[in-house]
């Protein structure tokens, strides 16, 4: 098993949940340079620290907010290239469809991985729906303009021969010949995210590493089911390697259980307030099917952004759930070294198999020192264990 | 182009993309594009005209069940969809009606011309850029508030008719694809092309452009602009009105429509 650490450096500062919106609208004079340099260098410190420790490096981006200001993950990555020294580079991921140039993607994403000697994972992504406001990109049609972009990009990262042309529907380059080409050859390993069995069924029919966030047991279980049909139906093969399958879920460890609920309902305040974007930026049309914005207008509480089903078939709303409600979904990993090792093992075991662990272990107003104690005693007492106990070769328990 | 016909509405193929098309009235021949928001439905105002004129209302591609095989992106593309439509049907001496974004559709059909084109009327229509770059002309559909979009395109918001969440599943669902098609027209840039202000000038038809004289939808004077820009176009200014003018006075607006296309 790969664990990864994971933190979306937030601005914290300005991070306050009474705030109608913590996203798009939320002006940047809230934003102190000064604080801002402090907090990049400290995100960057616990990086290096998580390579260290044994940690693999998980790094995504959002635009216009304040809950996360890595506003280019490949710029991050490109530091993390050079001063980390053995951890995977994981970006999950690009936002495609809202990038005009996948060939640049495609030449920045050679560059890290030849600068940190083949470490990258490289994520695309569709990109969130508030965040289509921010980059103006078109909302019609998305997954089209995705895999065209996929298409183009590995194309691109696995042409040797080139310049090649290329006329497609939504994209037009005249000579694409990136230098360098990927350390890896023929390219880094891609990964994707997803949250519906349509999507994951392609993704499984592609054989691409498939990251399910913070959706608990259940609707892992559902996103895996489906990864694994397309996967047999594509024949690749009728066992699915774990190492295809990456869960990103929040944990906090300490000495003292109570001090690592402390910690990890710090960290829940991020899934609490991650619905809290300015209405009409929230369900753009195109984005959001007519059905899917006919059921969100049918539905009891139209605000309400997720609901999650507990193993015992509970509902937990996502923006009013309780430490414990996150910790029964399998969305929060916390308390002492032992009893996060516990919930591990059993989500692990209950979905059938996993081989990249994703851990939120930052976040929100989670101070450094609270920070590096939490990881140092994950990866001293919890990492082990872990990686003992599930090998990277295991195939997914269908 | 082949036609299919259930219950008054039919669905007509023109080279591969579906529409819907409503057909009613007597007198003179109208084709009225609608406003197509999702704030309000414009149909009364299409009965209106029925009243006077004989309304062919063609609808935009993605509503109702027309299928769309070809994609259509841009409003390039409804300016020769409707254009083939109206040939392939062999329709003279048209007035060419258009409301709002199917004002827009209009204005950039008239500058492509057409024999079979014998008037222009633009209701409140989008489509133009004339403010400098940071100032929008047009409010953002997609960034207001549907509260504040109301109050903004109509006089009395309550005329706008029930909230989305109040209609049946029906019309719910036809608003909710209204929604759709206007982002897949007019995202980016945002309801405007860059090239019409000039291209109206190719505009050889009698244009009577009616602007809602409190209209805050777009910026102080667009209307009387748009219609400065199209020769010889008359500018009639209809007051106690906001850019959904059309819905709002229905009956009134559409007598001074059919006058003009008499």
């Amino acid at each position: 098993m790969r664990i990864y650490h994971f933190s979306e450096e937030p601005y914290a500062d300005a991070w306050s949940p009474e705030r109608a919106s913590l996203r798009v609208t939320i002006p940047n004079e809230l934003c102190e340079p000064e604080r801002a340099h402090e907090l990049y260098n400290r995100y960057i410190d616990e990086w290096v620290l998580a390579d260290e420790l044994g940690f693999d490096i998980m790094l995504n981006e959002h635009h216009a907010t304040a809950t996360c200001m890595t506003a280019s993950a490949n710029l991050v990555l490109a530091i993390l290239a050079r001063v980390t020294k053995r951890a995977r580079l994981l970006v999950l991921g690009v936002p495609v469809c809202n990038r005009p140039d996948p060939v640049r993607i495609a030449e920045e994403m050679a560059m890290i991985d030849v600068i940190s000697g083949g470490r990258l994972e490289f994520g695309m992504v569709k990109g969130v729906p508030y965040e289509i406001g921010p980059a103006n990109s078109y909302p019609i049609r998305m997954m089209d303009r995705f895999w065209e972009a996929h298409d183009l990009i590995v194309k691109a990262m696995t042409t040797r021969d080139g310049p090649f042309n290329f006329e497609g529907e939504f994209f037009h380059h005249r000579t694409v010949n990136i230098w360098p080409r990927p350390y890896q050859q023929p390219h880094p390993p891609i990964w994707s995210s997803t949250s519906t069995p349509a999507n994951a069924k392609e993704l499984g029919a592609r054989g691409y590493v498939m990251g399910t966030f913070m959706g608990g047991i259940e609707d892992t279980k559902k996103l895996q089911k489906a990864y694994v049909e397309g996967y047999r139906e594509a024949g690749l093969g009728h066992d699915v390697p774990v190492d295809r399958f990456g869960y990103l879920a929040m944990a906090a460890v300490a000495r003292d259980g109570d001090e690592a609920r402390r910690r990890a309902d710090i960290l829940a305040d991020y899934l609490r307030t991650n619905s809290q974007v300015a209405d009409p930026f929230n369900r753009p049309p195109g984005y959001f099917s007519v059905d899917a914005a006919f059921r969100a207008l049918r539905s009891p509480d139209p605000k309400a952004f997720r609901i999650l089903y507990t193993p015992k078939g509970r509902p937990v709303e996502l923006a009013r759930a309780s430490l414990d409600d996150f910790i029964e979904c399998g969305i929060t990993f916390a308390g002492t070294p032992d009893e996060v090792h516990n919930q591990i093992c059993h989500f692990v075991d209950s979905v059938g198999g996993l081989g990249n662990l994703l851990l939120m272990l930052q976040g929100g107003v989670l101070d450094h020192t609270e920070t590096v104690d939490s990881m140092t005693l994950f990866a001293k007492e919890v990492m082990p264990r872990l990686k003992a106990r599930y090998a990277t070769d295991l195939k997914f328990a269908a | 182009m082949s036609v299919a016909t259930q219950g008054g509405l039919s669905v007509v193929d023109v080279n591969g993309t579906e529409i819907e098309l409503m057909e009613a009235g007597k007198g003179p021949c109208i084709v009225y594009l609608g406003s197509c928001h999702w704030i309000a439905d414009d149909t009364n105002f299409q009965t209106a005209l029925e009243q006077h004129a004989h309304v062919i209302t063609p609808r935009f591609p993605g509503i109702g069940a027309a299928k769309d095989k070809n994609n259509l992106n841009s409003v390039d593309d409804l300016a020769y969809l409707y254009l083939d439509l109206i040939e392939k049907r062999g329709l003279s001496d048209v007035t060419l009606v258009g409301a709002s974004f199917g004002g827009w559709v209009a204005a950039e059909m008239a500058v492509r011309r057409s024999p079979a084109l014998k008037k222009l009327v633009l209701i409140n229509p989008l489509g133009i850029k004339l403010s400098e770059r940071t100032t929008r002309d047009i409010t953002d559909f997609f960034g207001t508030p549907d509260a504040d979009l109301r109050r903004r395109a109509f006089m009395n918001p309550d005329a706008a008719g029930p909230q989305l969440r109040d209609l049946e599943d029906g019309a719910l669902r036809a608003r909710l694809q209204a929604r759709e098609t206007l982002t897949r027209f007019g995202w980016s840039p945002y309801m405007h092309h860059p090239r019409l202000k000039q291209r109206l000038a190719r505009i050889q038809l009698p244009t009577l452009v009616l602007g809602g004289a409190q209209d805050e939808i777009t910026s102080p004077g667009y209307a009387r602009s748009y219609a400065s820009l199209v020769p010889g176009a008359r500018f009639d200014e209809i007051n106690n009105a906001r850019h959904f003018a059309h819905i709002e006075q229905a009956s009134a607006v559409a007598e001074r429509v059919t006058a003009f296309a008499r």
